[in-house]
């Protein structure tokens, strides 16, 4: 008989591990030298790092922040002894201009307004963004906020925005009304039409009614005073908010067994992605005049709103086409098998897993139309890349270009960086395991 | 196959069949394009009975049983669930889909919701239960399948069988009249198997009409009252379980009994 039998009597200790494999050390060993060629690599790489900083910290370094013209600037830095025609940034027109990249012309003493709509807005998105920390009562006012918002920034009678809420009220009555008594699609088709109604006849005597019993009301702001930051935000804002809820109806839509409502939503969608955002800018800008009544005074910006919301739809709707598709066909039929109507399944169901998995398409598509909104100043609104061009024209900033576009860039992408961690925030909060 | 799993001894006094109707089905056939896939099927099913219904891959099972409750339409014939004939009606077929409760091979549950949540789903926004009363109906029956600790979990966190066992609550929880299983274990490992087999037993032995397609011949010997074989989209042989698997008729059964129980 051989010996192979073999029972431990005594169980190992755990150790400690050998000291470069943890710590700094161990980290730097395993990331940066882990061979010859990871060396390299990590050398070649930190040079680059330090050749890039190395002209541009002394160029950001620059005592110009009180300068009054880029000559002036020049003259602070010849004094230093600081030549050549990267001696240095001239960030006197940011110190003088700042307000005006983010406010554009609008009244100074109304800034307070923005500033407000924008504070309220992060109210408005707190219980929609951060569901589980914030009170589900401030729902409510997310629910009300797209009324005021337009109010906040444009002004005027307190009406219109009341009346503007009151033709959703009628619409959501009559679709009750009618998807109780007969089908929901009627309901919605009945819904759909008091309401367009009530916005497009009735509301303007209700406002005209109400305002002469009791005028109250803010100054009015004209469209063509606003500019900058704010006039970036404000498309954004909407465009990102009207797109989603459309893109899932197209989306939907591009789904459905009605044949004429598929290829509808499939034309309507194939359309727009077909075409270059600025000649649908175009379009809002110069040819819509055309079809239009002469005389009508359709707002400009609330024309580039239409045409962005439109745009960032279509990309919408296919993105969530593609969550839709990557869905299990077991989860329609287990939806089905419960006895969940279309609707309930759709919201209760598809939609909450779709939407999660299409999360990072989402979020840069909406990055993209943040970013797409500075084409507005092609058609001559004032966006910070069209103010920067006015800015330019000053003869006193004339010659201008890093110091501004700089400035610009580093807002925009504050922004678009803040959605971009929300999004994996979302993605790690929703994650439940594998299914 | 996986042997008989359960040894216990079956308690069949409540296992009666009644002469009520659950389910009636006349000369349904159906096509998935030009391919006849279900041909001239006729079934009647009474209250309390559990049928298992057997058959090759391909045959069918699949979607005759998912014709009953409307996943599939049919292009001829008649099916009577519950008295109520299936129709293109959508309140007819939701009301149905209520009625009966479906389990299926890969489980289907909601992997973005809790296993609660998973349980009262349907019943509040279905039946319109109190949020309260369908969380503790849910409760109940999460512990007849033998998991309340999992409660709070979500799908992707338990095993397959216990996966397949909160399915079965799930279904559970809209108070069907009839339970419909399409091959319930077989993404199972065996030793899941038996705990799903454990449930399903104990739904039978409480009298619930049941329909499952299954490969378990111990649980077909067990349990069913009737065993039916399918073969190319028909109903070949149908029979107790002592005649079906000691005394098979057709050539076909033979052959597929030998098949599946013969090593
Ligand atoms: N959606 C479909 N479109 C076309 N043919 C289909 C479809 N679903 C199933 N079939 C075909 O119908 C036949 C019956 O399918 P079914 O799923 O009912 O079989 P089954 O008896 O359940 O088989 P298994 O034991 O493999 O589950 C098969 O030949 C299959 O290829
Ligand atoms: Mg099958």
């Amino acid at each position: 008989m051989s010996d192979i039998g073999y029972v431990r009597t005594e169980m190992l200790p755990e150790q400690e591990p050998p000291v470069s494999e943890v710590g700094a050390i161990g980290w730097v060993r395993h990331n940066l030298f882990s061979n010859w060629f990871n060396s390299l690599l990590t050398v070649l790489s930190l040079y680059f790092i330090f050749k890039v900083l190395a002209g541009l910290v002394p160029w950001v370094i620059s005592p110009t922040w009180d300068s009054g013209s880029l000559a002036e600037c020049r003259e602070i830095l010849h004094a230093l002894g600081r030549e050549g025609h990267y001696a240095g940034a001239c960030w006197g027109v940011i110190h003088e201009r700042w307000i005006q990249l983010i406010f554009g012309f609008y009244p100074e003493h109304l800034y307070w307004r923005p500033i407000a709509a924008f504070v309220l807005l992060g109210v408005a998105l707190a219980p929609v963004l951060f569901s589980d920390k914030v009170p589900s009562k401030l729902l409510i006012f997310s629910a009300l906020y797209p009324f005021i918002f337009p109010w906040l920034l444009w002004g005027g009678t307190i009406w219109a925005p009341v009346a503007a809420l009151l033709g959703f009220v009628l619409g959501w009555a009559a679709f009750n009304a009618v998807s109780k008594a007969m089908s929901t699609l009627l309901g919605f088709i009945a819904g759909a039409l008091v309401a367009l109604i009530w916005w497009l006849v009735l509301s303007s005597y209700f406002v005209g009614a109400m305002d002469s019993i009791a005028a109250i009301g803010i100054e009015p702001v004209e469209s063509r005073k606003f500019g900058g930051f704010m006039l970036s935000i404000t498309i954004g804002v909407v465009a990102i908010a009207c797109s989603l809820p459309l893109g899932i109806v197209l989306a939907l839509g591009r789904q459905s067994d009605l044949l004429i409502v598929k290829y509808i939503c499939v034309g309507f969608i194939e359309f727009i992605r077909g075409v270059p955002l600025i000649t649908l800018l175009f379009v809002a800008s110069t040819l819509l005049n055309l079809f239009l009544p002469p005389g009508t005074n359709f707002d400009i910006i609330l024309r580039v709103l239409i045409m962005v919301t439109l745009f960032a739809a279509a990309y919408m709707a296919e993105v969530i086409r593609g969550g839709l598709a990557a869905l299990p066909r077991g989860q329609y039929e287990g939806a089905d098998s419960l006895g969940l109507n279309y609707w309930q399944s759709q919201r209760l169901i598809i939609m909450p897993q779709a939407l999660k998995i299409s999360i990072p398409g989402i979020v840069s598509t909406f990055i993209g139309v943040f970013k797409d909104t500075t084409l507005v100043s092609i058609i001559g609104l004032l966006d910070p890349l069209g103010l920067s061009n006015a800015i330019r024209a000053d003869a006193n900033w004339n010659g201008i270009v890093w110091e501004l576009y700089g400035f610009i860039a580093l807002l925009f992408f504050a922004f678009c960086f803040g959605m971009s961690r929300y999004s994996m925030y979302l993605e790690r909060k929703l994650h439940t395991g594998h299914r | 196959m996986s042997q008989l799993s359960v040894e216990r001894e079956i308690d069949r006094s409540k296992m009666q069949v009644s002469d009520e109707v659950a389910i009636e089905i006349n000369n349904m056939n159906k096509w998935y394009g030009a391919f006849h896939v279900l041909r001239d099927i006729n079934l009647t099913v009474n209250r309390g009975e559990r049928i298992v219904i057997a058959g090759p891959s391909g045959s069918g099972k699949s979607t005759l049983i998912r014709c009953i409750n409307a996943l599939e339409e049919h292009q001829q014939g008649k099916i009577v669930v519950d008295g109520t004939e299936l129709s293109n009606d959508l309140k007819n077929i939701d009301k149905i889909r209520s009625e009966v409760g479906m389990v299926f091979q890969h489980f289907n549950l909601f992997p973005h919701l809790s296993i609660l949540e998973n349980c009262t789903l349907a019943p509040i926004w279905v039946r319109k239960t109190p949020r309260k009363e369908a969380e503790e109906r849910a409760m109940h029956f999460l512990e007849k399948v033998k998991i309340p600790e999992q409660a709070d979990k979500y799908p992707g966190q338990l095993s397959g069988g216990q996966q397949q066992r909160v399915a079965i609550a799930r279904s559970l929880c809209m108070m069907p009249r009839i339970m419909l299983f399409d091959e319930p274990t077989s993404a199972l490992d065996p030793e899941m198997i038996k705990e799903v087999l454990d449930t399903m037993i104990e739904l039978a032995e409480e009298g619930m009409t049941m329909l499952c397609v299954t490969h378990e011949m111990g649980f077909a010997r067990q349990v069913a009252n009737r065993v039916i074989f399918m073969d190319a989209g028909q109903i070949v042989e149908q029979n107790e379980p002592e005649e079906f698997f000691n005394n098979p008729k057709s050539e076909r059964t033979k052959l597929f009994l030998s098949q599946i129980l013969g090593h």
